[in-house]
């Protein structure tokens, strides 16, 4: 008798899927090196010419502006989202837990479009908040928000916001409260109870939640796209403009292969350096 | 308990500080909702006159229409295809084994970390070389990739939870693979598979990078359609389109709040 029915009928699909998409993958690597020819959509024969210009100052000031942004958006991420994540996870109220928690998923779902549209109503020069300074008489001239890093950051904190908050949501949710009341009860106050055992404990959210922030920031394409105007540049919108405007695209494939490499890169150290750390989390 | 003063401040400082950041998770939303419903074409806060006509032009607007239509279509197919491909591959990784497992499933996991710029750009470059034409074909291959690895692990989630007995139950008793699967298994998945393909199909009708890349002006969708109309247009069309987005996404989710348990699909219940 057959100990496995339905194997091959079940697998199949799933094994067309990975094929089609390593062949995507597959032809990036093969344009990354491959030649540009001006004019030609066709790419010419092998070579490493991408790889070496990406060394261009022009280039590579856009990798680390890349990995600045994305650091930066994931470190602002935790620092905002851990307050709400703990009053998710520790409110007694099961309506106030479910309104948190809608509000916080909520911009999971609607996309970079609808979102990114909104920050540019709220930072632009005429946008809510320079209005309503303006309005209040605290300043005379708008503060530019667009077009500015800071800009881009604030919007793609709230990007990754609801990512982060479910996954410390998730870390804390697993420590046993008793922890806690055992620290109180031998004398510790709240905050030092916090940083000494609520905190420690909740160390793998905190790695799993920075480290996600940091690859969806990387991704990111909308948002540095409009609220950067140009002047704020991510990998994304080089590639992009490469494909679409100078239709070069064995550069621009030969910037996605090193944008891998180097999201590989960054996030596998931040995973040895918080070894260490999470050792410390429960069981 | 009694609580000493510091407490009760600390307690306060909290609270505000959770409703701080609350306001600013809300404030995009609130500011295009008053954007939205302001009479003049210009941004003013707060706006002078009050009107619907901004909702009436982005229903009427071609565009919109044409990559609602083509959303529909894209998200109708991917999410179906993504389902069936999803929900079977996870029935065989919780029971079966099989060489190269763990491969299969580590390269279709994988779009989860991949920036979607690349896999845009991956397809686009496929679909040239094969000769595809910027298709329908094309969009939903990419979009079934993309969402697969949600259905894959909602799926997963349910089989692990499920009472393998009822399965024993009805095989001991007579019944043939496919009859306990179909009577007995699926029905038990049910939840799962509800949440799985909710999932799939939000997420896909609200991609926007990889679909820029290979969608073509024939075949774009909703968000690709906002995007070149925010690039062009600055009228508050787009704010009101975008309350409507936010209005039908914040009810699907609180739908599936009610009834899948949002907090047991996202791990977060208090407990063990």
């Amino acid at each position: 008798m057959n100990q496995q029915p339905f194997l091959r009928t079940f697998t199949a699909p799933a094994v067309l899927c990975a094929i089609a998409f390593l062949a995507a993958m597959a032809a990036v690597l093969q344009f990354s090196l491959r030649a540009y020819v001006p004019g030609s959509l066709e790419p010419g024969g092998f070579t490493l010419a991408n790889f070496a210009d990406l060394l261009k100052p022009l280039y590579s000031r856009v990798f680390l502006d890349t990995v600045w942004i994305c650091a930066l958006t994931a470190v602002s991420t935790l620092l905002v989202g851990y307050p709400l994540a703990y009053a998710m996870v520790r409110t007694k109220s099961a309506i106030l837990k479910s309104i948190l928690l809608v509000i916080v998923v909520t911009p999971l779902f609607l996309g970079e479009v609808v979102r990114t549209y909104s920050w540019i109503i709220v930072l632009g020069n005429n946008g809510f908040i320079n209005s309503v300074l303006r309005d209040l008489g605290i300043i005379q001239q708008p503060i530019q928000f667009m077009f500015t890093t800071f800009g881009v950051v604030v919007a793609l904190v709230h990007v990754t916001m609801p990512v982060m908050v479910v996954m410390l949501a998730a870390a804390l949710s697993h420590i046993d409260p008793d922890y806690e009341r055992a620290a109180e009860s031998l004398g510790a106050g709240p905050v030092r109870t916090f940083l000494t055992v609520t905190l420690p404990l909740s160390m793998p959210g905190v790695v799993a939640g920075v480290t996600t922030a940091f690859a969806w920031t990387f991704s990111a394409f909308a948002t540095p796209q409009l609220i950067g105007g140009g002047r704020v540049n991510m990998i994304s919108n080089l590639v992009y403009q490469l494909g679409f405007a100078s239709f070069n695209f064995p550069f621009a494939a030969s910037l996605c292969v090193a944008g891998l490499a180097l999201t590989f890169v960054v996030l596998s150290a931040l995973r040895l350096a918080a070894r260490p750390l999470e050792k410390i989390g429960p069981h | 308990m009694p609580q000493s003063a510091y407490q009760r401040a600390l307690g306060f400082c909290g609270t505000l500080l959770v409703l701080l950041i609350l306001g600013f998770l809300v404030l995009p939303a609130a500011v295009v909702a008053i954007a939205a419903f302001n009479d003049k074409a210009i941004l003013s806060f707060p706006p002078q006159a009050w009107s619907w006509r901004w909702f009436a032009k982005a229903i009427a607007y071609e565009d919109f229409r044409a990559g609602f239509r083509n959303g529909l279509i894209v998200t109708a197919w991917s999410s179906a295809i993504a389902l069936l491909v999803g929900a079977s591959f996870a029935f065989v990784i919780d029971r079966y084994r099989f060489p190269f497992k763990r491969t299969l499933e580590a390269i279709l996991l994988s779009p989860l970390v991949i920036p979607h710029f690349t896999v845009g750009l991956g397809f686009l470059i496929l679909a040239a070389q094969i000769g595809l034409s910027r298709g329908f074909a094309v969009v939903v291959v990419c979009h079934v990739v993309l969402v697969l690895p949600f259905v894959l692990r909602s799926v997963y989630v349910s089989l692990r939870n499920l009472d393998q007995s009822y399965e024993l139950a009805a095989a001991s008793l007579g019944a043939p693979p496919g009859r306990v699967l179909l009577t007995v298994t699926l029905p038990l998945l049910l939840p799962g598979l509800v949440s799985g393909w909710l999932f799939a199909a939000i997420l896909s009708f609200n991609e926007f990078t990889a679909s820029l890349f290979v969608t073509s002006q024939r075949t774009q969708t909703l968000p690709v359609a906002m995007y070149n109309y925010v690039r062009e247009f600055a009228d508050p069309s787009m704010a009101a389109l975008s309350v409507m987005y936010i209005v039908a996404t914040a009810a699907l989710i609180v739908f599936a709040n009610a009834f899948l348990g949002l907090g047991k699909v996202l791990n977060i219940e208090q407990g063990h």
